[in-house]
């Protein structure tokens, strides 16, 4: 791979690093959603350049499906489900931004210690790349574990996933069939989570997870 | 040989002077007792000056004191001399602004012998060149503060901080004499050669480097131990307050140079790690500290703490580069955290004596109830404005420099291999970045509430001017502050020999840089000229001004205070200390302080005013201090039950701790 | 002659930033116009404005000290010379080597000082709420900028400007950190120089002014000097995102009069993009409470860290 298919990949990792962290800082719905697409549309842009790289073109369609999916149709239907179910308010992010960044911050200095030592022989940029990679899904748990509304757990847990598939596009030779699985897992988890935030507002008129969590408190006393 | 001689006799005179203080008329006393400190530290300062520019070569004076058939051994290497030089040059102008300000002390005895000899055991602990007289000098520096800290010790406040303050520093020094015992120990002798020895094992080394950093930074301000000094500091008379705070913690700097980097020998990696990591908490504690403090001068302790994270950065960053071999790199954050000690001194003098100034001029130490003093101290004002724009880091003075240098030593650190520093240095470097921008804001906050505005109470009103000593006195320091942020060159030429004692490199010579700049490492990679800015900023301003007075206008107008058309005629309607620190309060506050605000606003129609509540607790006294307090409290109240024993029971008590002693004996051979 | 040239190119490039800030405020300000529909000042008109002010009469407060009269000067030179320092058409400029990336912010910092000072100097409650709210952004802002010195200067290996110009322009390498660094660095533009969304420059009494609400009390030349320094503050950012990312067309040490001009042309160009760039960022978004704005500075210190672990945890590679 030539020096500056490297540097553009490694670019394209960094940005989708910088995405989840613009995520962690988005405190309202509808820039959550947003930026959500932008960190889907740099995962397609990536692959997209793995692919064309790595001449394969099975990672095309994986980036097309990234870009279909993530970053038009689940960005889309995910701001048609906030506008019914109007929520459009700010979310409380537990432990405010600053800690939240910080623990960030901390989480990527993990990845990085953690995948530049395990991966000792292999080529510096590739280590990064991966770093990175192991960086976006420990932010997308961050933010899954720091948010009360089932809407932006739902955006953590497919920032998460667009971390493995920068991974995944990273390394080479990764069977299609594995991606499209992968790809209708999510959906499958999407449509589920959707139903299931659906019920949720039904029965407690609140998306609010810890409205669940207070009804579980009560029967158990 | 003859700056030892010299130094001991010094500091035998300054014991003559505490003795003498008390012989003399009460009257006179404080005049004559400052003058002849003044005197004795400025020899001093210039002894040491001499000895710090052309070091001599070892050669201990021995002198039939101390244990007996040991000896006392004294002897002034290049790290001594330049501490020597720091201490005496504090010493000699607290010694200056004394003989003013301590015309305005109640008690002057409880205050004058204590004084001088103060001055002599700091001094001694400098010189030493064994554990036993390190540790006399230490005791007598401990023990003369705390007589001065509870000197006003009406009021319970001072009898508080006296008590914290001695239980601390009885604390450190039985770390540092368990350090010094198990060197000795295991190296067979007090004198620092066999210490060195002692050192050779690394386990002993390790544990010996705990206990200093438990026992110096007590004394120094590390958090977390760092507790008693925002109380003992502020509760001695101003100029003590100022020797404290910018010349006593760097004896403790001192003690923690001379272990870690002379008597321990080759560090080991993670002791640097710990020192790192301590540091730059230190330094965000106090800042945040100061930065909501009122009471100016707690204010100016709370900023030697941090000051003294900034000191110890530099230093843990010398100890990485010097495990690792970078000797180079070692030099320069050595030379950093040096240079630092050296500022620090001198404007935290500067603006403790401006602070007593304050106290003296108005009687208030709350800088909620200041405001206007400008108007009524000018020359206090414009020095104590310098002083805040020195620790404020603002280039061309003195504080920028130094700290400017350690961004540099900083960004030489990733050639460091090991995964800890490579994560932590980032992160303490970001910490000293928000501690100096805090630093600014909380001086902006200090001077702005304390000095300018309008008197918020009559005292203020009605303050004075200080006498001439204690304005010379700051005027010195202000210029030296000018002097070393404007020309710092020659100082760190200065600092050479030392750092290339302690950490075996040396940055380039900065006297053969043309412009006399400041390159710490090569022309390429930065440099910095002093000088040059500051002649800028003056021609420029000098020039806008000249232009702008000759060609467009240079009428000026006195009209009451615009004010968007609703001028507050009352000075209550200010801005006061606490509103200003709102903002940073309600950013740090949860975290940092617990800071919690409870608003009552009355219903409409209700009569009582509205009220705002402010809680703050300091986090780190109540997850340490308050246990171990407890703790103690506790045990005292067991122990209590032996004042009220029978003869029989005491008798049984001594007959039991002989037969334990022999016991001991018996099993130990 | 080396040296006469050196320093009539300083003094040129000390002449043409106080030239060109007054210009670039007229351009954002009539580009800005343009955009909400209106027909906007004239471009020249903050010259105009300026002039007036220097020929009116400093009307002082009763109570005004000599520091609130000192102030105007030092804020303003202070922010001149780091403004001159920064490589604008060329660089190795002759002074250049006496300040580098820190010395700059913390000259900047220098006269943010003075302004608060002098914002607290009347005793007006105006006055008190935007110094202390100024502490508060500079002590996000300033930590914020020397991160981003430090990501620059692990990248180029050198806080001089010149030299991060020259290393940039050299290399074909793109660094995620650099991306960061950019990113910050426009965070803490927008934060200093009080544009939407932290602040706005277009309004006065506003509840959540700060940089008007310090200069309440100022007026003729005073206000003038205090503008300038704004303005100049301005151009400053601008042309240091300019030279440290964007360095095409900076004249290298000792060119050619040609290539001089040259990098003027180019200087002038990048102005023109950055000044519309801000424009269209500043129309297209809403002012934010003020204490959101630690979180958004936040940012761009947590970016400003970012980067630099970056470079420290790749620097043994």
């Amino acid at each position: 791979m030539s020096n500056l298919a490297f540097d553009v990949a490694h670019l394209l990792a960094g940005g989708l690093v910088l995405a989840s962290f613009i995520l962690l800082y988005q405190d309202r719905l509808s820039g959550l959603i947003h930026v959500f697409a932008l960190h889907a549309c740099l995962l397609a842009l990536s692959v997209g350049w793995q692919a064309w790289v790595q001449q394969s073109p099975h990672l095309y369609l994986t980036a097309v499906i990234a870009l279909a999916f993530k970053a038009i149709v689940i960005p889309v239907s995910l701001l048609r489900i906030m506008r019914r179910l109007g929520i459009h308010r700010s979310i409380d992010i537990i432990g405010g931004v600053g800690t939240t960044m910080l623990l960030g911050i901390g989480l990527v200095a993990l990845s990085m210690v953690v995948m530049l030592r395990a991966t000792e022989f292999a080529d510096p940029l590739a280590r990064e790349d991966l770093a990175f990679a192991l960086s976006v899904v420990l932010l997308g748990m961050l933010m899954m574990v720091t948010r009360r509304n089932a809407v932006s757990q739902v955006i953590g847990f497919m920032s998460l996933e667009n971390g493995l598939i920068l991974a995944a596009a990273g390394a080479k030779g990764m069977p299609l069939v594995v991606e499209i699985s992968v790809t209708f897992s999510i959906v499958i988890a999407f449509i589920v989570i959707g139903i299931f935030l659906f019920r949720i507002r039904e029965h407690f008129d609140t998306v609010d997870v810890q409205a669940i969590d207070d009804l579980r408190g009560e029967r158990r006393e | 040989m003859k700056a030892e001689v010299a130094i001991l006799s010094g500091i035998v005179a300054l014991f003559g002077v505490a003795i003498l203080s008390v012989l003399l008329p009460s009257k006179r006393a404080s005049a004559q007792v400052y003058v002849l400190c003044l005197v004795i530290c400025a020899a001093m300062f210039g002894i040491a000056t001499v000895r710090l520019l052309d070091p001599a070569a070892y050669e201990p004076l021995v002198l039939p004191l101390g244990l007996p058939g040991v000896g006392a051994l004294f002897h002034i290497d290049s790290l001594s001399a330049f501490f020597l030089l720091v201490i005496n040059l504090g010493g000699a102008l607290a010694s200056l602004y004394g003989i003013g300000y301590g015309a305005h002390e109640h008690e002057p005895k409880r205050v004058l012998p204590f004084y001088a000899a103060f001055l002599a055991g700091m001094n001694l602990v400098i010189i030493a060149e064994d554990a036993y007289g390190f540790l006399i000098g230490w005791e007598f520096m401990s023990l003369s503060s705390w007589a001065m800290v509870i000197s006003s010790h009406h009021e319970a406040e001072n009898r508080r901080a006296g008590f914290v303050y001695i239980s601390m520093a009885s604390f450190g020094a039985l770390t540092l004499l368990i350090a010094f015992g198990l060197l000795a120990n295991a190296g067979g002798g007090v004198g620092f050669a066999a210490l060195r020895a002692g050192a050779a094992d690394t386990q002993i080394a390790s544990i010996v480097l705990g206990l200093v950093t438990i026992g110096a930074g007590s004394k120094a301000g590390l958090a977390p131990l760092h507790v008693w000094l925002p109380l003992a500091h502020p509760a001695a008379p101003s100029h003590v307050s100022g020797l404290m705070s910018g010349v006593m913690t760097k004896v403790a700097v001192y003690a923690f140079i001379r272990f870690a980097f002379d008597l321990l020998g080759a560090p080991a990696p993670w002791w640097s790690m710990l020192i790192i990591a301590l540091s730059g908490a230190t330094a965000i504690i106090g800042v945040l500290q100061a930065t909501i403090e009122s009471d100016l001068k707690r204010l100016l302790a709370y900023s030697t703490v941090e000051n003294i994270g900034v000191v110890f950065v530099g230093l843990g960053l010398a100890l990485a580069f010097k495990a690792n071999n970078v000797p180079w790199a070692a030099a320069l954050a050595f030379s950093a955290a040096l240079f630092h000690v050296l500022n620090h001194s001198l404007f935290k003098s500067l603006l403790f004596f401006g602070a007593g100034a304050v106290l003296v001029g108005s009687g208030e130490r709350n800088i909620e109830k200041l405001g206007g003093l400008i108007h009524r101290m000018p020359q206090t004002a414009i020095f104590m404005l310098g002083g805040c724009m020195a620790i404020s880091a603002l280039p061309p003075l003195n504080g920028f420099a130094s700290e400017w240098l350690m961004f540099q030593a900083i960004l030489v650190s990733p050639v460091l291999p090991q995964w800890g520093l490579k994560l932590l240095i980032p992160a303490v470097g970001a910490a000293l970045a928000l501690s100096a921008a805090l630093c600014a804001a909380a001086f902006i906050r200090a001077y702005g509430i304390a000095f300018l505005g309008r008197p918020r109470s009559p005292q203020a009103a009605n303050s004075n001017e200080v006498d001439r000593w204690s304005l010379a006195s700051m005027a010195i320091l202000l210029a030296l502050c000018l002097f070393a942020g404007v020309l710092p060159g020659p100082v760190l030429d200065a600092l050479s020999p030392v750092a290339r004692a302690m950490v075996g490199g040396k940055i380039p010579i900065q006297s053969s840089i043309d412009w006399l700049s400041v390159v710490p490492i090569d022309e390429g990679r930065s440099s910095y000229n002093g000088l040059l800015v500051f002649t800028f900023i003056a021609l420029s301003a000098l020039l806008s001004k000249q232009i702008i007075h000759r060609f467009a206008s240079h009428a000026t107008r006195r009209s009451p205070a615009w004010d968007c058309g609703f001028p507050n005629a009352a000075p209550d309607g200010q801005y006061t200390a606490s509103s200003f620190a709102q903002p940073l309060r309600r950013v740090f506050g949860r975290q940092a302080f617990a800071a919690q605000e409870t608003v009552d606003m009355p219903a409409p129609g209700d009569m009582r005013p509205a009220s705002l509540r402010i809680v703050m607790r300091d986090r780190i006294w109540d997850a340490l201090y308050e246990p171990v307090a407890t703790v103690v409290n506790r045990i005292a109240d067991q122990l209590n039950r032996v004042h009220y024993l029978t003869i029989r029971g005491y008798l049984s008590l001594v007959f039991a701790a002989l037969v334990g002693l022999l016991f001991t004996v018996a099993i130990w051979a | 002659m080396g040296l006469i040239a050196a320093l009539s190119i300083q003094f040129a490039q000390m002449l043409l930033v106080l030239a060109l800030a007054p210009l670039l405020l007229g351009f954002t300000r009539r580009l800005k116009a343009r955009l909400l529909r209106r027909q906007g000042s004239s471009l020249i008109q903050p010259y105009r404005d300026l002039l007036k002010l220097l020929r009116k009469e400093a009307v002082l407060a009763d109570n005004a000290s000599w520091l609130f009269r000192v102030a105007p000067y030092l804020i303003f030179a202070a922010t001149w010379v780091a403004a001159a320092l920064v490589p604008t058409f060329a660089t190795g400029l002759m002074f250049s080597w006496s300040a580098d990336l820190i010395v700059i912010t913390a000259l900047l910092g220098s006269a943010r000082f003075f302004l608060a000072l002098a914002g607290m100097d009347i005793g007006t409650s105006f006055g008190g709420i935007g110094s202390s709210r100024e502490a508060m952004f500079a002590s996000f802002a300033e930590p914020a900028m020397i991160m981003i010195a430090f990501t620059m200067s692990l990248i180029a290996g050198s806080t001089q400007l010149s030299e991060i110009a020259e290393f940039v322009l050299s290399t074909t390498q793109l660094r995620v950190s650099l991306g960061l660094a950019l990113f910050a660095l426009i965070i803490v533009a927008i934060a200093e120089n009080g544009r939407i969304p932290v602040d706005n420059p277009a309004t006065h009494l506003e509840l959540t002014m700060v940089h008007e609400a310090m200069i309440l009390e100022y007026s003729g030349r005073h206000l003038a000097l205090i503008e300038m320094a704004s303005a100049l503050k301005l151009l400053l950012y601008l042309s240091l995102i300019g030279c440290m990312f964007f360095p095409w067309g900076l004249a290298p040490a000792g060119a050619s009069a040609a290539a001089m001009t040259g990098g003027v042309a180019a200087y002038v160009f990048k102005l023109v993009i950055g000044g519309a760039a801000l424009v269209v960022f500043e129309t297209s978004i809403a002012k934010m409470r003020v204490f959101r704005v630690p979180e958004f500075l936040g940012v761009a210190l947590m970016l400003g860290l970012l980067g630099i672990l970056l470079r420290f945890v790749s620097a043994g590679l």
